[in-house]
């Protein structure tokens, strides 16, 4: 199928309307855009967070696809029980034909309380991607900080006072730990990019073994955005290189998308609310200090990737 | 037909899931129940059974493999111990309520702290109220029955719930006695092929497990398995007795041992029913009338049952393998003397003991049986027995 548009237009949608989920939810956009990459049996893991409580409250479900939830940091193991039941099954001959797993979590499920499950899949080579949709803190219990936070970001749970300016720490690099596991396949994409996005996902749905996709999630609740800027503010984390958008590929890094102009950090920074207090003038070391993290993420990463622009084949 | 062998009881377990064939095992190393799980791996590795193992980094994942695998429709085994059993807990709870046939066995051991090795109960009783049936194997022989019995009650259609087979790290884990195994498709036949009834891998009849469940059905949900674990009774019943007829080895709640004309009775779980049988041997011998009850099924309780079979004793008492931390007695207890309420007026005394491992003896024993009969009862707060002053 091309990856055009039109063609997704007419594509069934997995998840159905009439799911709970916030109006401009950057986490739905993800997974519906992750969703139209499937062709063919698919069963769906998820770790607790704000799309399983949206999709699943009972005895309704917005999956026309088999889901399982199990817990908040288990997603990659349950997902690896069910592809191994797969594969004893298959193995038996009383399954037949080929399937695909796909397991969902959040940064909180994935980067903090998941990461432990995660690495031991990745590890055991389970032929299963797994997305984390990135929003950057813990936004169903209500905007606590987690290790995907940003820098200097406000949360419920590193709030920005009179003497500490929000979150004092830069997220890991949760693409460069996975990619350290020598898996066949690790990307950063954002939805704003679809066909960069959904072509990232049919690569890795193609790939025999683990894959990871990291995408970055807008959630206006706890960047204290507008609901209609939620595409607008993932584009700009790409603009700034905040959010670069990268494949490693067989441990081959490779540049998906290079601004044409690269925007200072400051321009993301002052649309969102998260960062309100960091546009005080006493706070501009911090700005400095953010966007020379930037500057050294974005130059580490041409040197891995080279200048070279490739575009994701599908 | 019958084959001997000479068995630990972590090999009688592997032995068992050897013949059940499982399609996953998800596993994890933990003394004491390590040997179970690497026997068993050999077993894989020799290529004489289908089953596919899922090697986690912890038990937290082995458990969550288990559900993954076990909703997608496969017949899942796992074994663990003490610590390992207690990093599984949230997702023992999540294998109950999604009502999935997972049969674990637990090789008991002390729960950390202070970190100890060797057997106590408090693993499984930590998780008595988890929705899991739960089955004390006695000796090696129990571990391997028990283990086979334990897959036809977790599948059975008014049942759907896992079920942990227990036996005593060390005591029996590494202890080789005489097992009577069947052949491999008499093992086949009687647990039969697995059929789900709502597995993952059917695309084309999608289900969402795990969904969120509120105050409008949770309660609901909730009394389902609370029926389910009655429901369990008549089926664990009928599968004892079934098994009886194919290794000529019935079993039923429990096991009553010289109880029928007994004065004093005494309530084990696991090895020490064994070590009490030596003791009521050598009493009987001298002409006492004393008798015991190994209790083979924790949950479902027996209540009815265990009561009508006491009821005739002068006094009962209860020997706990784990603390209760309720500054009166031990789990066991709580449960005899709840059951016996306004249906017999007989006196439980309350006993805790081998706790890490502590030996208990056939004398120990007579010295309960004794008090028992001097009417030194301990019935507000458990006696701890073989406590060093």
């Amino acid at each position: 199928m091309a990856l055009n548009l039109k063609e997704l237009s007419k594509k069934p949608e997995l998840l159905s309307p009439g799911h709970r989920a916030c109006a401009g939810c950057g986490s739905v956009i993800a997974i519906r855009q992750a969703l139209m990459a499937v062709e063919g049996p698919v069963v769906v893991g998820f770790a607790t967070g704000c799309m399983e409580v949206s999709t699943t409250i009972y005895p309704y479900t917005s999956w026309r696809i088999p889901y399982i939830h199990d817990a908040f940091e288990n997603a990659a193991a349950t997902i690896s029980g069910v592809e191994t039941a797969f594969r004893s099954l298959k193995k038996q001959g009383k399954i037949k034909g080929d399937m695909k797993f796909i397991a969902f979590g959040g940064d909180g499920g994935t980067y903090d309380i998941g990461l432990q499950s995660l690495s031991g899949a990745l590890e055991r080579g389970h032929d299963f991607l797994y997305i984390c949709y990135n929003n950057g803190a813990y936004m169903n219990t209500g905007i606590q900080r987690s290790s995907a936070t940003p820098f200097c970001a406000a949360t419920t749970t590193s709030p920005a006072g009179e003497v500490v300016p929000g979150k004092a720490q830069f997220p890991k690099d949760l693409t460069a730990i996975v990619a350290a596991h020598h898996v066949p396949y690790a990307a950063q994409a954002s939805p704003h990019n679809w066909r960069d996005y959904i072509g990232k996902v049919k690569k890795a749905l193609a790939i025999e073994g683990p894959t990871f996709i990291n995408v970055i999630a807008s959630c206006f609740r706890g960047w204290r955005t507008e609901p209609t800027t939620s595409i607008d503010i993932v584009k700009m984390a790409v603009e700034t290189c905040f959010w670069p958008l990268y494949e490693v590929e067989n441990g081959e890094y490779k540049l998906n998308y290079k601004p044409k102009e690269k925007l200072p950090i400051e321009e993301w920074i002052k649309v969102q609310g998260r960062f309100k207090h960091l546009l005080d003038e006493k706070y501009k070391p911090l700005r400095e200090e953010f966007q020379a993290n930037v500057d050294q993420e974005w130059a580490a990463l041409l040197e891995k990737t080279g200048d070279q622009v490739q575009k994701v084949a599908v | 037909m019958t084959n001997m062998r000479a068995l630990t009881g972590n090999e009688a377990g592997a032995y068992a899931i050897k013949q059940i064939d499982p399609d996953v095992v998800p596993a994890y190393p933990i003394t004491p129940q390590t040997e179970l799980m690497q026997t068993f791996a050999q077993y894989v590795a020799d290529g004489v059974v289908q089953t596919e193992m899922i090697l986690v980094e912890s038990e937290h994942s082995a458990m969550s493999a288990a559900v993954g695998a076990s909703a997608a429709g496969a017949r899942v085994m796992s074994a663990t111990s003490a610590n390992g059993l207690a990093l599984m807990w949230e997702i023992v709870y999540i294998a109950s309520s999604s009502r999935l046939p997972i049969v674990l066995a637990v090789v008991n051991r002390a729960l950390s702290g202070p970190i100890n090795i060797h057997c106590d109960h408090a693993d499984s009783m930590g998780c008595r109220d988890a929705g899991w049936i739960q089955i004390y194997g006695e000796n090696p022989q129990e571990v391997y029955d028990n283990m086979i019995q334990a897959v036809r009650i977790a599948e059975n259609k008014n049942v759907l719930l896992p079920v942990m087979t227990t036996h005593d790290g060390f005591i029996i884990s590494h202890t080789v006695e005489r097992v009577d195994v069947l052949e491999d498709d008499q093992v086949k036949k009687f647990v039969g092929q697995y059929s789900p009834r709502y597995p993952l891998l059917d695309t084309a009849h999608p289900v969402t497990y795990g969904p969120l469940d509120l105050q409008d059905y949770y309660f609901e949900h909730k009394k389902q398995q609370a029926e389910a674990m009655k429901d369990a009774k008549k089926v664990i019943l009928e599968v004892g007795a079934e098994y009886g007829k194919l290794s000529g080895r019935s079993y039923g709640f429990f096991d009553e041992y010289q109880t029928e004309d007994a004065e004093y009775i005494v309530i084990a779980l696991g090895s020490t029913a064994g070590t009490a049988k030596a003791a009521v041997d050598e009493m009987r011998e001298r002409g006492q009338k004393v008798g015991v009850i190994k209790l083979r099924v924790f949950r479902p309780f027996p209540a009815p049952e265990l009561v009508k079979a006491i009821s005739g004793a002068k006094a009962v008492a209860v020997l706990d393998r784990s603390e209760g931390f309720n500054a009166v007695a031990g789990p066991v207890f709580s449960e005899v003397r709840s059951a016996l309420y306004r249906k017999s007026d007989i006196p439980v005394s309350a006993y805790v003991y081998g706790l890490g491992g502590r030996d208990i003896t056939p004398e120990m024993i007579s010295g309960v049986f004794a008090d028992l009969k001097s009417g030194r009862l301990h019935e507000e707060e458990a006696f701890h027995l073989g406590l060093r002053e």
